[in-house]
């Protein structure tokens, strides 16, 4: 048994460690085709290949500098066409001068004329940008040339660079697809051999790992978890903390560099959908097999109970056909991309114009996920949650909560159980509901007005901010980056809005609670210690009273660990929910403690 | 609450020696009650800590942090000052208690909740290093160092805390040998069948039970360390470590000459006090002067410590209660073995009782119900595996239910997770098969 489980131990190290080594591993060789099918612009294109004479066809050995030799075509060709289209003092003095104390627009084809290709350039986005200008009286030259001179900086900061050079944004990408389309590496030759020397050593060194342990007896296993380096904070789980924050920042902020795992995952995804990989392909991938592994763990770990087995089932159920599967398989057949298990507002995104469009325009089909996705919003949630608590999704549906209680469990004893950690929770966690509506609703007065200013903010960059800080940093970096420091369920208790909306059902309307058994409770703390939401359970049990918090998430771990069967799990009756703290076995006390 | 104005206008000070669940327990339903000031003294750790913890600290289940049931700053916020001393003579005249540190403490009322220490018995070599017991703070630390890269450890004593002994011993991957008084484990409580199942999950575990063997002597090396122990069948058994865990005794010693009345515990009348009026006692260092029906006159559990609490506090703050707790209970962990009890199962069955066990085929569970002959009046129940509803068998056994009445009902009192497999109606056929006179009424 010691010897499988090393065994295991090696395997899944040395696959991990071909994972990580293969993200280096790569040359980098620019082609005129992989410019041509990453630039759709053919002037860009042939700018950039001008630009780029100098690395095209000749291999760079790394991701780091390919990526450096792009920004810095990138760099070039912007300050060139700043150059080239910046409006000079000298055009617009000239129409200054053709203009009286009125402007008029049309002046501006005098000056910039449409025959050769910068002039009209400079026509087009004087235009664009100074048409506001039209018929209006200036009460002084200087007031005209300030004016002016406002519409070139404008021109300067927002057309030049989206139009005829390259924004950030477009820079990401074509970075990427750039960075993916030039990779020459052992792992393009051969995808599939280094699929099997990453995941798949991975996957069969944890099955050796966790398999053996069906030997020991059933029952509640937690020994020596606070002397573990990995599940008390110690180097290997700051190690593994690291590496996850590492990991996630490059996904959501730096996917250039990580093309050489996307191509791994190609012919998958070319098998699955029809095409190439991209990189929350390769995200889905993995965390799909993070909870399909783990739950394996959790499954034998909890064995005893099948409230545990068969909610682990569920979340690798909905995590592999809901959130893996079925998504790719409606790409193959040319429908929108769909997770008919994510509810906003933890999609944040469901309301996004580009989302709605594309529901809008998919027929039939795009009108029944529309209404599924607010069906869940406005009946499920609340219906589910009144029947059997929060827990319905948290612990049994979701993805974030399946990744928490699969890849997670080892770390749910690490979460914070004071007072403290309770009231920073319940600000944080309905702080983003609250953005998240605001936000949602923003978007959505921008899509059916046109205008982008909501009251006092513009809902671009609200999407934005959100989208970056909430959706990328909280959910994903934070989320699971601080399992191995923080606990399992950081994001859930802290960060997902749509756990608020469903606590607050929860707290106020449902038949759901933990019921405590009598006078049993020996104040032990295993239940609070293992609470992966942060909730002191020991505080309730311990008085007799029932728990009924907005944050719990139902995964019956506190039942589970409890030595004397204090908790249970219970929907029943509204009524005598909360209930007052009674310890049974005392006939002389009369408690309000 | 109801506060009474007249005992609220003087500001008294109580004073609890002892911060485990007893005294804790009074202090809070005092501070609930009542302005006075309460200051807790003990000589143990600086905050209220669970003692039934202990055991998964060493198993690294928790930390030492987690077996707090309270914050560290609940105390100051509630106004329960603690003094981290040990209170070396009580002086019942002055109404003082006098400190280690040589300060005294003046009180209007004294709560003792000192509660208990592991008993020895003589042994020789039973004060070697490496024999201990397994009761404090202290304790732990000790085994802690105690253990630390053995081999194989002895334990001497077929109880509660033997038995969590050997988990933690387990753990750490220390071979146990077990030395037990009865024929069974347990069975000077437990009824045979539920002993043997116990003894038989205990030897699944690999522990070498030895029944019916005491100890002789434990035997040093040249050092003053244990080697090994002699049983009275003098086998020799070599050792590292020898747990103690022969039972725990009032824990009174420093009462000695305080003019308050002690036998085996503090004795106290059915409102806790003691004979010195103000003086009361709480808790596993009490020993009660009046019967209850059904039970001992030391009890020394958690339940039994927190309702001593609860009631004095009732008295000190001007509602004099009688500590009339209601049937017994209790539960404890095998291992992977939950148990609970309900009611008044002996391990031996009064000529006046009739039972009724069951116990499933392959799955460690188990159920054991007494009831009277002649009433049918059911008594009590012991149950292994299957979690039962403390508030279900309370008012069964309190409105006195007869047997089928209990059997009809049991799912009811059910208290396993969703989806668990349910046994009830299996338990019901065997046991009508058993007595099927009952099936007909
Ligand atoms: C390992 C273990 C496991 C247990 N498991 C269970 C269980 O599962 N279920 C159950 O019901 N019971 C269990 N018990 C028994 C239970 O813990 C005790 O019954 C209970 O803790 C007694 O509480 P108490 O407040 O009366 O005394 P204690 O908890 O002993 O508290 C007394 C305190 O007073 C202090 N003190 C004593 N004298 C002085 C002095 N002169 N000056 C200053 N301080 C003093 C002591 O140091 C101690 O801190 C277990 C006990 C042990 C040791
Ligand atoms: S209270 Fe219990 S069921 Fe709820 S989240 Fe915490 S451990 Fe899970
Ligand atoms: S409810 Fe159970 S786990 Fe929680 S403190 Fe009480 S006995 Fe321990």
């Amino acid at each position: 048994m010691k010897i499988l489980k090393i065994t295991g131990l090696l395997l899944f190290v040395a696959g991990f460690f071909v994972f990580n080594a293969s993200f280096f591993w790569a040359d980098y060789r620019l082609t005129e085709n992989a410019v041509k099918k990453s630039i759709h612009d053919e002037q860009k294109q042939a700018l950039f290949l001008t630009e780029a004479s100098a690395i095209l066809d000749r291999p760079v050995s790394s991701n780091f500098e390919f990526i450096h030799y792009v920004s810095e075509i990138f760099e070039t060709i912007n300050e060139k066409q700043l150059t080239k289209y910046a409006i000079t003092e000298d055009e617009l003095d000239r129409l200054a001068k053709l203009s009286e104390a009125t402007f008029s627009i049309a002046n501006v084809d005098s000056v910039f004329r449409t025959s050769n290709e910068t002039s009209s350039f400079k026509n087009k986005v004087f235009k664009d940008f100074g048409g506001s200008l039209e018929s209006r009286t200036f009460s002084s030259p200087e007031e005209l040339h300030t004016e002016l001179k406002n519409v070139s900086a404008k021109v300067r900061d927002y057309a030049i660079i989206n139009r005829a050079g390259f924004d950030r944004y477009a820079q990401k990408d074509i970075k990427y697809s750039l960075a993916k389309a030039s990779a020459e590496s052992p792992v393009r030759n051969n995808p599939l051999l280094y699929l099997l020397l990453t995941f798949g050593l991975c996957i069969i060194g944890a099955a050796l790992y966790i398999l053996p342990k069906i030997k020991e007896s059933k029952g509640i296993k937690n020994n020596n978890i606070f002397f573990h380096p990995m599940k008390n904070v110690g180097w290997l789980g700051i190690l593994t903390g690291t590496w996850l924050i590492v990991f996630y920042v490059i996904l959501y902020f730096f996917p250039e560099y990580m093309t050489n795992w996307i191509i791994m995952v190609d012919p998958i995804s070319e098998m699955l959908n029809g095409h190439e990989a991209g990189r929350f392909f390769l995200y889905g991938f993995i965390y799909t097999l993070c909870i399909l592994v783990m739950g394996v763990r959790m499954i034998i770990h909890y064995r005893h109970s099948k409230y545990q087995i068969f909610r682990t089932l569920s979340v690798m159920f909905f995590q592999t056909a809901f959130a893996f599967l079925i998504p790719e398989f409606l790409i193959r057949l040319n429908k929108p991309y769909f997770d008919f298990k994510n509810i906003w507002p933890l999609d944040y995104s469901f309301f996004f114009d580009f989302r709605l469009d594309q529901l809008r325009e998919s027929g039939a089909l795009g009108i029944f996920m529309l209404g599924w996705g607010i069906a869940l919003i406005i009946i499920a949630v609340p219906v589910f949650v009144y029947f059997f608590g929060k827990r319905w999704y948290c612990s049994w549906v979701c993805g974030c909560g399946g990744l928490a209680e699969t890849l997670g469990d080892p770390y749910r004893q690490l979460s914070d159980k004071s007072l403290k950690a309770w009231k920073i929770e319940r600000w944080m966690v309905h702080g983003v509901l609250a953005f998240a509506i605001v936000m949602t609703a923003a978007v959505l007065y921008t899509y059916w007005t046109k205008s982008s200013w909501f009251l006092i903010v513009d809902s671009y960059s609200l999407r934005e901010v959100y989208g970056s800080f909430i959706g990328a940093a909280f959910a994903g970096v934070i989320g699971t980056g601080f399992y191995p420091l923080m606990g399992n369920r950081v994001w859930c208790r802290f960060g997902c809005p749509l756990a608020a909306y469903l606590g607050l059902i929860q707290r106020f309307k449902s038949r759901f609670r933990i019921t405590t058994n009598g006078g049993q409770c020996i104040s032990c703390g295993n239940c609070s210690t293992y609470c992966e939401m942060g909730i002191d359970v020991r505080w309730y049990a311990q008085r007799g009273q029932n728990i009924v918090r907005s944050s719990c998430v139902g995964c019956g771990v506190c039942s589970a660990v409890c030595p004397r069967g204090v908790l249970n799990l219970e929907v029943k009756d509204e009524e005598g929910r909360f209930g007052k703290p009674i310890l049974i076995g005392n006939n002389n006390a009369k408690l309000d403690v | 609450m109801v506060i009474h104005p007249v005992f609220n206008l003087t500001m008294k000070h109580i004073v609890i020696i002892g911060n485990g669940i007893s005294g804790v327990t009074a202090a809070r339903h005092i501070r609930k009650n009542s302005d006075y000031q309460i200051t807790i003294i003990s000589s143990e750790t600086r905050h209220f800590f669970s003692r039934t913890a202990l055991m998964y600290v060493y198993m690294g289940h928790l930390k030492f942090e987690h077996t707090k049931p309270y914050e560290d700053f609940f105390w100051k916020k509630n106004r329960i000052d603690l003094v981290f001393d040990h209170v070396v003579k009580v002086n019942a005249e002055r109404q003082q208690v006098d400190l280690k540190s040589g300060n005294t403490l003046h009180y209007d009322a004294l709560v003792i909740a000192s509660g208990s220490r592991s008993n020895k018995f003589g042994w020789p070599g039973q004060d070697l290093v490496g024999v201990q017991g397994l009761y404090s703070y202290n304790d732990l630390v000790l085994m802690e160092g105690n253990t630390k890269a053995i081999k194989h450890a002895v334990l001497v004593g077929g109880g509660l805390i033997g038995i969590e002994m050997a988990e933690m011993l387990l753990t750490r991957g220390i071979r146990v040998t077990f030395l037990v008084r009865e024929p069974e484990f347990w069975s000077s409580v437990l009824p045979m069948e539920e002993a043997r199942l116990i003894t038989n999950h205990i030897r699944s575990h690999h522990v070498d039970l030895k029944l019916t063997t005491e100890l002789r002597e434990i035997i040093s090396d040249h050092e003053g360390k244990v080697k090994a122990v002699k049983t009275e069948k003098n086998e020799i058994i070599e050792c590292q470590f020898v747990g103690l865990a022969v039972g725990v005794s009032p824990n009174i010693e420093f009462l000695s000459d305080s003019g308050i009345r002690t036998n085996n515990g503090v004795l106290v009348d059915s409102y806790l006090q003691t004979n010195i009026p103000n003086v009361y006692a709480i808790g596993d260092c009490v020993e009660r002067t009046y019967q209850l029906p059904g039970r001992k006159n030391i009890e020394q559990v958690w339940y039994t410590g927190r309702m001593m609490g609860e009631v004095v506090a009732q008295t000190i703050c001007g509602t004099p209660s009688k500590y009339e707790p209601g049937p017994w209970f209790n539960s404890a962990k095998f291992l992977d073995i939950e148990y609970q009890t309900y009611g008044t199962v002996s391990n031996v069955l009064s000529p006046a009782e009739d039972d009724f066990y069951w116990e499933h085929h392959g799955q460690k569970k188990a159920i054991h119900f007494v009831w009277n002959k002649d009433s049918k009046k059911f008594l009590g129940v012991n149950t292994f595996g299957i979690r039962l509803r403390h508030e279900y068998f309370d008012r069964w056994l309190r409105q006195k239910k007869d047997i089928q009445f209990v059997i009809a009902h049991l799912q009811e009192a059910n208290f396993d997770p969703e989806f668990f497999e349910r046994h009830e109606n299996e338990i019901a056929n065997a046991f009508y098969q058993k007595y099927p006179s009952f099936k007909a009424a």
